[in-house]
């Protein structure tokens, strides 16, 4: 794996990045699609391909997935998450966590390995079990195991996840076998300014091919957040990758950018999918003030619509017109809320294509905007939208705002 | 009548033709599966297409229950509201008064229904199935037959095959659209072969688009159940379609269409596999089995659906039961395994291997050549010779000779 900054823009910044098969390199910032043991939750691989390339090229998988099954010899034998999956050319990046069902458990860590709460109950993971799956699953980039705390952990517990984060990560480098050319350092420290010094300088001093920071969307606010990040980011050098987890929303995701952060590794799109929710917002700024208008429709708040919502039960129009995705391009909002009204699969599939398409289209936008210098300008236009349909919403109160 | 149905190729009782419906040209022997929402369960329209699939059967029950008959009909009908291209053939809603018994109440004016949404009595007349149906607007529309459970005896059979009789005439009359949509009459009369003659007869009189074999796949014996399919095959019409509702087995498709039938439905293909079951050409193969966690290969070797040429075994026990990927995965195989099926039966019926072919089948799925009786005796009455794929005696009979030199 290779990274270079290309550009910079305030504190965002647009990057390549080479990995895998693809020849040209993958812009940065970028979207991961979030997967469940490899594929994404409902796209199946002949799906994937109609997303957009090199887009959609970027996957993130949590090696606790493969913690019960396949056993580890075959992992080795079928050649890794590449050729298990199917998915030659596509970039895995693996983290422990996954945000949805794989979740850090600080109470069961110990000073020999981390602990999380999965599908089949509490797991415990040190070191050498995970070098040993990242070894057969064989992602392109990874992050060394970290024991992530939720931000209101005493000091002292905060003190010695970052203990153990830096002293796991000299672990995961003497065991790699790749000598530190995917491993990303995984960079802690809760909501203490001093202790994300220190993990991220200590970890910037490692043999690491870029960052992973830990230990957000783990309870912390919304505004203490730029602050931690800039603690963090001041301590890493320019040049290497910044990968982050628990920032999911659009707004989170631009707060993310704005600090410098290159890769998001997100569970809205999932979250928004089993909801019956599809995204909705416009991707460039000259569509907004037309959207703004008709912000007023029931089921929908400015960002994404409620499919359930029987105002769609007759809506023959796609979900989003002009959107070139799979499901806008064949079918109507009426179908979807009529499978989502009888639980039929196909809701969630038509549904995660669909917000995939959108949120990649978002990151798209995004980057636009670092190469043309108005990033600032795009997201304070972008949160301006959001809060101008909130105060809206709140003047009128027949209008609901569905809760996501 | 809109359809046409051109026999291009016959082996004895077999026939491969091409079934020419509205929305689009089919090649029988074929598989429909099963979409009972407008949906078939985890599988969009382009992979349905990928795979080839043909006709897709919705449940009249349960459309007109969710969305509802009169938005399908305001949105443009069933296959706009889904957005699929090819064939569509709804059922009656008559099967659920098997399914579904104890929510109905069955008079000659027709099924009273507890509605499983809301509770409420809906009543579904022969007249209001093709009102239903026929705005619905799928290619072939099935008639409101009383349909019995096949185990059960006596009176009630017989008063279910008059009745069905006296319906097909209110349903021919109901039926506003034959210009673009074809009824499909059912022949009923449990496993009486009297019964099932009268039926017959009384649709063939009524000169139908195409004839349903009905009241079967409902846990008869095997034996029974190709004795009324070879019976009623051999009656239809030669010129119609001829389709068996509710089968879906790979062998009883075979033996079938050895008789001479050329429709099937079945929901198995595709709720078998979301319990993690394959079908492969020696039979099932059940992911959940723990020899599967470390089985390279893929679910059948000799497949080549996307699903095949991907994955291994070891990922999909992964899978299946606990993922939706898992029940995805094996749906798109599973169909893609009824469709080959379909295809073969249809090419080796036209290119003149069709003995072989069944042949073939049977060794595979029967390697010790322990083929059912029922299945040798539907072959000798299709004129298939298939001695070979028969042990010459059974291991049973053999055991039991070896004791005795002993």
């Amino acid at each position: 794996m290779r990274f270079t900054v290309t550009r910079s823009c305030g504190g965002a910044r647009a990057g390549a990045l080479y990995a895998g098969n693809w020849t040209s390199p993958l812009e940065t910032p970028a979207l991961l699609l979030s997967t469940r043991k490899g594929l994404p939750a409902f796209i199946s691989r002949d799906l994937l391909a109609s997303l957009p390339l090199p887009d959609s090229l970027l996957l993130h998988s949590s090696p606790l997935h493969f913690f019960e099954c396949p056993p580890p010899h075959t992992l080795q034998n079928v050649g890794g998450l590449h050729q298990m999956l199917g998915l030659h050319d596509h970039i895995f990046v693996a983290s422990p966590r996954d945000s949805v069902e794989c979740l850090p458990e600080s109470d069961g860590a110990n000073k020999l390995g981390a602990s999380f709460e999965t599908p089949s109950g509490r797991r415990h993971v040190n070191p050498a079990k995970y070098m040993e799956l990242i070894s057969s699953l064989k992602p392109n980039v990874w992050a060394s195991l970290a024991d992530e705390v939720p931000a209101w952990v005493p000091e002292k517990r905060n003190k010695t996840s970052v203990d153990r984060t830096i002293r796991w990560l000299d672990d995961c480098l003497a065991l790699d076998l790749a000598s530190g050319s995917s491993i990303l350092g995984s960079c802690l420290g809760a909501a203490s300014k001093e202790e994300r010094k220190r993990c991220a300088t200590e970890v910037a001093k490692r043999n690491v091919s870029g960052f992973w920071i830990g230990g957000f969307g783990l309870g912390e606010s919304m505004e203490e957040r730029p602050s931690l990040l800039k603690a963090v980011t001041d301590c890493l050098p320019e040049q290497k990758l910044r990968m982050i987890s628990g920032f999911d929303l659009p707004e989170e995701v631009l707060q993310g950018i704005a600090a410098g952060i290159d890769l998001f590794d997100s569970t809205y799109i999932y979250h928004l999918t089993l909801g019956g929710f599809a995204l909705t917002f416009p991707l460039d700024n000259e569509e907004r003030g037309a959207f703004d208008s008709q912000l007023s429709d029931i089921g929908c708040d400015g960002t994404k619509i409620n499919l359930r919502a029987t105002t769609y039960r007759k809506d023959t129009s796609a979900i989003v017109s002009n959107c070139g995705c799979f499901t806008c391009q064949n079918h109507t909002r009426a179908y979807i809320n009529h499978l989502l009204n009888v639980h039929e699969m196909l809701a969630q599939i038509l549904l995660e294509i669909h917000n995939t398409h959108h949120y990649l289209g978002f990151f798209r936008s995004i980057r636009e905007a670092i190469k043309c210098n108005s990033f600032d300008l795009f997201h304070r236009r972008f949160i301006k939208g959001r809060r101008a349909h909130l105060t809206s919403t709140i003047a009128a109160p027949e209008c609901q705002v569905v809760p996501a | 009548m809109a359809l046409r149905f051109e026999v291009i190729g016959r082996f004895n009782r077999a026939r491969a033709a091409q079934l020419t419906l509205p929305h689009f040209v089919c090649q029988t022997p074929l598989f429909m599966p099963v979409g009972t929402q407008g949906t078939i369960k985890g599988l969009t329209n382009n992979q349905l297409e990928d795979i080839g699939c043909q006709i897709i059967l919705g449940n009249t029950y349960h459309l007109a229950l969710r969305p509802g008959a009169e938005l399908i009909d305001d949105l443009g009908g069933l296959h706009k509201f889904m957005n699929w291209k090819r064939a569509l053939l709804t059922d009656s809603g008559g099967f659920q008064m098997v399914s579904l018994l104890h929510l109905a109440d069955i008079t000659e004016k027709g099924v009273t229904f507890q509605s499983p949404v809301d509770g409420k009595p809906m009543l579904l007349t022969p007249e209001e199935s093709i009102q239903i149906q026929n705005k619905i607007g799928a290619d072939i529309i099935m008639a409101l037959d009383d349909v019995v459970k096949t185990t059960i005896t006596g009176p009630r059979i017989e008063e279910a095959m008059y009745r069905t009789l006296r319906w097909i005439d209110r349903c021919i009359a109901a039926h506003k659209k034959p210009d673009v949509q074809n009824l499909f009459g059912i022949v009923q009369g449990g496993l009486d072969p009297v019964l099932r003659d009268i039926c017959v007869r009384g649709l063939v009189e009524r000169n139908l688009p195409g004839y349903a074999i009905g009241g079967l796949a409902g846990g008869e014996d095997k034996d029974s159940f190709w004795r009324v399919v070879a019976q009623c095959t051999a009656a239809l019409p030669e010129d119609k379609p001829r389709y068996v509702m509710g089968v879906g087995y790979p062998l009883d498709i075979v033996v079938c269409s050895a008789l001479g039938a050329d429709m099937y439905d079945c929901v198995f293909p595709t709720r078998t596999a979301r319990f993690g079951t394959a079908l492969v050409p020696e039979g099932v193969l059940k992911l959940k089995h723990k020899a599967m966690a470390s089985d390279e290969r893929p679910i059948d070797p000799t497949c080549s659906c996307m699903v095949c040429k991907n994955y291994t075994r070891a990922y999909i026990h992964c899978l299946v039961t606990k993922d939706a990927m898992g029940s995805q995965l094996l749906s798109y195989h599973n169909l893609a395994y009824m469709m080959r099926l379909s295809k073969d039966l249809h090419m080796s019926i036209v290119e003149g291997r069709f003995p072989e072919f069944v042949r073939n089948f049977l060794q595979v799925q029967f390697p010790k050549g322990d083929v059912p009786e029922w299945v040798c005796n539907a072959m000798e009455v299709a004129g298939i010779d298939i001695s070979a794929c028969c042990a010459p005696f059974p291991s049973s009979t053999q055991d039991f000779a070896a004791e005795l030199a002993a």
